[in-house]
């Protein structure tokens, strides 16, 4: 197939759907994750994401876009979403929104920052706060299907308080010998913390990560600042930057 | 999500290292192409997958739209925005922000002056080919656009300064264009498609400046098209090349379910909008 003959292909528009809040998971003092039910959702891969579009009673309209955190297998699909100083809208979802709620979503959206267990490894996942969220999809995905490629997730949180999906993280690496989660504590260690301190800098990529020639497939997802240090980082390590993708959140107030 | 592309390390070479340099790139290039193509498959493949669930769908939720109005009021959301903008400065579903958000689907590229190169042409034959000093010294241009990025923010006033394609044309001696459309080619293999209709006449750009200085790698120094009034993935970071083709073909965020013109005032941001 050429791309002329993708080009002309008629396509179906995303359109806006209805989702209804069916729980609420708080998972740190900042981060909730909305369990949607979704009748009319047409499935998506590991890594994509959704927009939503939130309507006041006086007509005003705001739309954003949010990480699926949910992998395909399940029925509900889950939207974890960061609380932004002055967000109007994440500040709705994360402090207003309740069990019951409906708001309008259309998606999936994004085709180039995801992964199957198809796709096979090794995997090496970098996030960054709440840039766990896509990387998520792909590691309860790699589980629900019973995937054995060897799998890294390289996580770097401000302090233990911050760090989103602790428990079922630690539960998944225990439960599985292929998966390796290492956590960073950038501002906040609590006493005893058996894991890394600082930012994830070339010497941890350099120490934790699969070596380049074993061609790992490599997600990175956070802030702009966090997602250049590190994929910088893995260029000059050796990293083939086609095999690096990245996710940024930009600083733009959502 | 990410607006632009994917990166190579061939440009980060010195200069004594060039061909090897080149023969990097067109390695990578070449994966690339291949890797597009297959990811193209792929998500026709997926898009056909759901496509009968979809089609039986669609009658139910098109009662549903009709019986709420088409629009769903969100129990207790209110606007905080406190800047007024003009409603004919903001298309629909966009916000304004005053930060510069960066969206890239890989690691920035560090590309040398020296080693940066910048070529129109024509299907596979080059009509024009400029190193930095060259396209430095082509007659300049500064505009002030507004520009709008299909994740939702907009930037007002933004102010760049570059080499018109009217410019550029007339360097390499054509009157008017030899083809209706385009494929810019950016360094890390990024690729977009624009219809010639929206670069002439003023409208498009490779621009060298934002607010006087230089443009920084993470938005797409040293040199980036610019086509501010389409979403801003239509303004490729890093460009190096922009192909005039006959037919019209889709791009890296094209082939990925991204509209393939893009027009803000439309909402064209994906693929049936």
């Amino acid at each position: 197939m050429t791309a002329t003959e993708t080009a002309a292909q008629p396509v179906r528009r995303l359109e806006w759907q209805l989702a209804q809040v069916r729980e609420i998971v708080v998972e740190t003092y900042r981060v909730r994750s909305l369990m949607l039910h979704v009748p009319d959702w047409q499935g998506h891969l590991p890594g994509q994401h959704t927009d939503i579009r939130l309507t006041a009673a006086d007509g005003y309209q705001a739309q954003r876009s949010y990480s699926i955190a949910s992998p395909p297998e399940d029925e509900l699909l889950s939207l974890t979403v960061e609380r932004v100083d002055n967000g109007e809208v994440s500040s709705y979802l994360v402090e207003e929104l309740r069990a019951g709620d409906q708001f309008e979503l259309r998606g999936p959206i994004g085709g180039y920052f995801v992964w199957t267990v198809a796709m096979d490894g090794p995997l090496c996942l970098i996030a960054g706060g709440s840039g766990v969220v896509p990387l998520m999809a792909m590691l309860r995905h790699r589980e629900r299907r019973n995937g054995h490629a060897p799998t890294l997730l390289l996580y770097s949180s401000r302090s233990p308080e911050d760090v989103i999906y602790r428990a079922e993280l630690d539960a998944m690496a225990r439960r599985d010998p292929n998966l390796r989660v290492v956590n960073t504590l950038t501002r906040k260690q609590p006493d005893g913390w058996m894991g890394r301190r600082g930012r994830i800098d070339k010497a941890l990529l350099a120490e934790e990560c699969f070596p380049p020639e074993q061609g790992p497939k490599i997600f990175v997802c956070g802030s702009t600042p966090f997602v250049e240090d590190v994929s910088g980082f893995l260029v000059e390590l050796g990293y083939d930057p086609l095999t690096i993708k990245t996710e940024r959140f930009g600083p733009s107030g959502g | 999500m990410n607006l632009v592309g994917l990166k190579k390390i061939a440009n980060g070479c010195a200069g004594s290292r060039h061909s090897r340099s080149r023969r990097v790139l067109r390695h990578h290039r070449e994966r690339f192409e291949l890797e597009a193509e297959s990811t193209a498959d792929n998500r026709r493949d997926y898009r056909s997958m759901g496509t009968q669930k979809i089609f039986a769908r669609r009658q139910v939720h098109k009662q549903k739209a009709d019986t709420m109005d088409g629009t769903t009021i969100s129990r207790g959301f209110r606007s905080r925005r406190q800047e007024q903008t003009p409603k004919n400065r903001l298309p629909p579903g966009q916000y304004v922000t005053t930060d510069f958000p960066v969206l890239s689907a890989g690691p920035t590229p560090q590309i040398k002056l020296g080693d940066w190169t910048f070529a129109l042409q024509l299907g596979g034959s080059l009509l024009g080919k400029w190193n930095w000093a060259e396209f430095e010294a082509l007659p300049q241009t500064t505009i002030k656009r507004d520009i709008h990025c299909v994740t939702k923010w907009s930037k007002l006033d933004t102010t760049w300064q570059g080499v018109t394609f009217d410019d550029l044309l007339k360097a390499v001696g054509l009157m008017e264009p030899p083809a209706p459309y385009i494929m810019a080619h950016c360094d890390g293999g990024y690729t977009t498609n624009v219809p010639v209709a929206d670069l002439i006449g003023g409208k498009g750009m490779i621009t060298t400046r934002y607010e006087g200085l230089p443009i920084p790698p993470a938005h797409g120094g040293p040199a980036r098209l610019l086509v501010p009034h389409l979403y801003f993935w239509k303004s490729a970071k890093w460009v190096r090349r922009v192909r005039f083709m006959e037919k019209d073909q889709p791009g890296f965020w094209e082939s990925f379910g991204y509209h393939n013109y893009g027009n803000p005032w439309k909402e064209q941001r994906y693929d049936g909008d």
